[in-house]
């Protein structure tokens, strides 16, 4: 710190340390995996709770709020948990700034392309015509 | 890195005895990993199947009762609990607990052998409904 700098200690640690930014990353793998927690627990007990596993039994399940909407909410919980454990990995094994910074982005895609393919399956489960 | 290529390094992997922690701590990355690609892949396969009608269903439900789709699903079942038990066991070690030596030993124990336990308890369930 020089005479005249103006900045405060924060401003001066941010952006440092070997991540160059803050613990929201590390935060939001433990919150989501909280909720997954909660949510994989409902998906293995209403599984072992249905009578069967054919599809009519299982299209009444996924038709109803109770059932519909948990899947919803494991789907968009599930893939941002899976996306920012695989960062994690690659973060760890892929130093290069280039490559990192393409195979992270592939990932993105691939987590936010996967996450509304399951949805629009839910949604198409949850609002379509009984067969 | 760059600068000082030829100075020392610690010890690494190569070097250690494997004991219980560090096995659990690379099982929680491989699990994540397939639990991420193979994991979140089949449940929106399942859940495009539930929606498509019986055709879709029944292929699936034939791919899930191949010996080897047997063989993903239960090893994805362990992978499950494998991560969820040793997630708990992260998250308890998150508050700066359960690192004294016999304490994190047995944890990481308890994590493999409640994985194995709890796959084998639900796939004997669900394989004696089935049939």
């Amino acid at each position: 710190m020089s005479v005249g700098d103006s900045s405060t200690p924060l401003g001066r640690a941010r952006g440092l340390g070997s991540a160059h930014h803050g613990g929201e990353h590390w935060l939001t793998e433990r919150v989501t995996s909280i909720a997954l927690l909660l949510l994989c627990t409902w998906l293995i007990a209403s599984l072992l709770l249905l009578p069967t596993l054919d599809q009519r039994t299982v299209i009444e399940w996924l038709r109803a709020p109770s059932g519909a909407v948990p899947m919803a909410l494991l789907i968009i919980v599930g893939f941002k948990h899976a996306l920012d454990g695989v960062k994690v990995v690659v973060d760890d094994y892929v130093h290069e700034p280039g490559n990192n910074f393409v195979l992270n982005t592939i990932l993105l895609f691939l987590a936010v392309g996967g996450a509304a393919l399951a949805l629009f399956a839910v949604a198409r489960i949850a609002f379509g015509a009984i067969a | 890195m760059a600068n000082a290529p030829n100075r020392p390094l610690s010890p690494h992997l190569t070097i250690w005895r494997w004991g219980p922690g560090m096995a659990v701590s690379i099982l929680h990355r491989a699990t994540g990993v397939a639990l991420s690609f193979a994991g979140l892949g089949i449940l929106t396969w399942w859940l495009f199947a539930i929606a498509n009608g019986t055709d879709s269903y029944e292929a699936f439900t034939k791919a899930a009762m191949h010996p080897v789709g047997l063989v993903v699903l239960i090893g994805l079942t362990w992978s499950f609990f494998q991560h969820l038990l040793s997630g708990i066991r992260h998250l308890v070690m998150d508050t700066g607990q359960g690192f004294e030596l016999g304490v994190n030993k047995t944890f990481a124990v308890l994590t493999i052998v409640g994985s194995i336990v709890l796959t084998a308890l639900l796939w004997f369930y669900l394989l004696g409904v089935a049939k």
